[in-house]
């Protein structure tokens, strides 16, 4: 009950709810389409960088609470941020979901990121949570073509 | 009106009795014993996989503790023993299907396996250019993949028979795709996504006023019904021993001797040849023309005893029962807000697939795990059935007769409880 508890957390089923950035975006810089092909979770990720700040982020798609959140929160954090930072974020983000958490300092910068701390006791999500920084991740890279999981 | 009364109630209780001797073969399966998340394991996945009883581990283990050999070779005692044993796998086989012949019997690693050997084998050898390949709007993808690689490399066209809105097929579309073009239909018995049993013998007649032959996916369907392949009167069946309570890595392509003995070898090398010199190969009898390379003798043996192990249920007390619970099911969920089934063919086997409204199958699957109840979430490698119902995947629950409506209680009791935590 309570890893479950840890899994659906507040801050989880509320951006599932009331996704944030969820808009497609018409002067994206860059945009790619992941999905897993294992649960039918399919997002399109899109970004605006100005520079090498990403100046817009936003994304659309459907699939299940935990990759919706994922985005969600995703955007909300990154908007402003460099490309380095969104790529150290997202190690990060990735160490956490599978249980390998970061040092203090940086886990504290993960903000509510940390609330997907959950995932790493349900090894069958944690694709869930790492599509949309899969997908990101491919987008940074300036790849075109869409991603899968699997 | 009291006779009718008292006649009815003698009718329910026979019912009953009945279905507490198919209850009673629960006990058989030992791995519905543990608990899970600290809960009774209540496993509701059988159209992935069956559990096996304790019967099929055990004559598996006793074939590696006593007989294994490798079987068509030696001279040796081991080596007949267990070419005995395999091959007396193949008569029980013969049966459980009702088939002509033992030759018409012949294994392969499952049903994937055995819709390949037809579609490379049979479909290369009478499918060309601006010819057709037809199946159904509800296929597994492996009854889907064979055939589109099949259609890409001769330039043939793949139609699909569409399905209506409760998951069937209307007949009626089905004999406008039946034309000269048509060389195979390949079909599901049962499906998996949706639990739709199709009408086969109806349709395998339609098919065959054309000349048309017809595989049929029985994946879905032995585990559940009793499977005659003449009295279908099909040409091609095929299944897979590990959801029909035997083990994972065996299964059957029956075909009739007609088109298997006019149909080149699938693979190729020790077993399937009669002589071989560099000129030329002389190729194997029926079945083991088929049959390339050493065979999966450990699990070909617990498939044996797994079809000892249906013989002895009566099959359709088994079916009823199944039924029974399924309808039970059905009612139950129909209580839970926002849920919709997928799938509520008149004619359904014990699957229930469905979505609930703003929540994702993963989430459920996840919500009901914690509660120890493992129910498949995805898209049941079915993805042309979810883009027919408009969704990404569903949540499916698939029963076995091992299973009881108490299981299905707590498995109600999860799905308010997934409103509760996802709400």
């Amino acid at each position: 009950m309570s890893a479950l508890r840890d899994l659906y957390q507040q801050v989880i089923l509320d951006h599932n709810r009331n996704p944030k950035n969820f808009r497609s975006m018409q002067d994206a810089t860059g945009s790619i389409e992941g999905y897993n092909p294992l649960c039918g979770d399919h997002y399109t990720i899109y970004v605006r960088m100005d520079g090498d700040v990403i100046a817009d982020i936003s994304f659309t798609g459907a699939g299940c609470a935990i990759s919706k959140a994922s985005a969600s929160v995703m955007s909300s954090m990154l908007k402003g941020r460099t490309r380095s930072e969104a790529e150290g974020m997202f190690r990060d983000f990735h160490g956490l979901v599978t249980g390998v958490a970061a040092p203090e300092e940086r886990m504290e910068r993960l903000g509510k990121l940390a609330a997907f701390a959950g995932v790493s006791e349900f090894p069958a999500r944690v694709k869930c949570a790492s599509l949309p920084w899969h997908t990101l991740h491919a987008v940074l890279a300036g790849k075109s073509q869409p991603i899968s999981t699997e | 009106m009291h006779t009718t009364t008292v006649q009815s109630s003698q009718a329910n209780q026979d019912l009953l009795e009945r279905f507490e001797a198919v209850r009673g073969c629960r006990h058989h399966f030992p791995l519905l014993r543990q608990r899970v998340n600290g809960k009774p394991l209540v496993y509701f996945d059988n159209a992935a996989t069956s559990q096996k009883p304790q019967v099929v581990i055990d004559a598996t283990l006793r074939y590696y503790e006593e007989e294994n050999s490798n079987i068509h070779r030696g001279v040796h005692y081991l080596s007949e023993r267990a070419t005995q044993a395999y091959e007396g796998v193949r008569v029980k086989v013969q049966h459980l299907l009702n088939a002509a012949h033992q030759r018409e019997i012949i294994f392969v690693r499952g049903t994937t396996e055995g819709i390949n050997l037809v579609a490379y084998s049979y479909g290369r050898t009478i499918v060309g250019a601006g010819d057709e390949v037809l199946i159904s709007a509800m296929e597994h993808h492996s009854n889907i993949v064979p055939w589109q690689i099949l259609c890409e490399e001769k330039g043939a066209k793949l139609r699909v028979i569409p399905i209506n809105d409760r998951g069937e097929i209307e007949l009626a579309d089905y004999e406008k795709l039946l034309t000269s073009r048509t060389k195979i239909v390949a079909l599901t018995h049962v499906s998996n996504a949706l639990g739709t049993i199709n009408p086969v013998k109806t349709m395998v007649a339609m098919a065959h006023a054309h000349g048309i032959p017809v595989l049929l996916d029985g994946a879905q369907a032995v585990p559940h019904m009793k499977v005659d392949v003449r009295d279908l009167d099909c040409d091609f069946y095929v299944f897979s021993a590990h959801k029909a309570f035997g083990p994972t890595g065996v299964g059957i392509l029956y075909g009739v001797t007609k088109l298997l003995d006019a149909m080149p070898p699938y693979q190729s090398g020790g077993d399937m040849i009669k002589s071989v010199t560099f000129e030329k190969t002389i190729y194997n009898d029926l079945p083991y023309k088929f049959e390339a390379g050493t065979p999966n003798i450990g699990g070909g043996i617990g498939m044996g005893a797994a079809i000892d192990y249906i013989n002895e249920i009566d099959l359709a007390s088994l079916a009823e029962y199944e039924h029974e619970l399924l309808a039970y099911a059905t009612r139950g969920v129909a209580e839970i807000p926002g849920l919709r089934i997928i799938g509520t063919a008149r004619e359904k086997a014990s699957v229930l697939s469905f979505v609930i409204d703003g929540i994702h199958p993963h989430d459920i699957g996840t919500i009901l795990d914690d509660e120890g109840i493992a129910i498949r979430t995805g898209h049941h490698c079915a993805q042309p059935v979810m883009q027919r119902f408009g969704v990404p995947a569903t949540a499916r629950a698939s029963f076995a007769f091992y299973n009881t409506k108490e299981e299905i209680d707590v498995f109600l009791a999860a799905l308010h409880r997934v409103r509760e935590v996802l709400a």
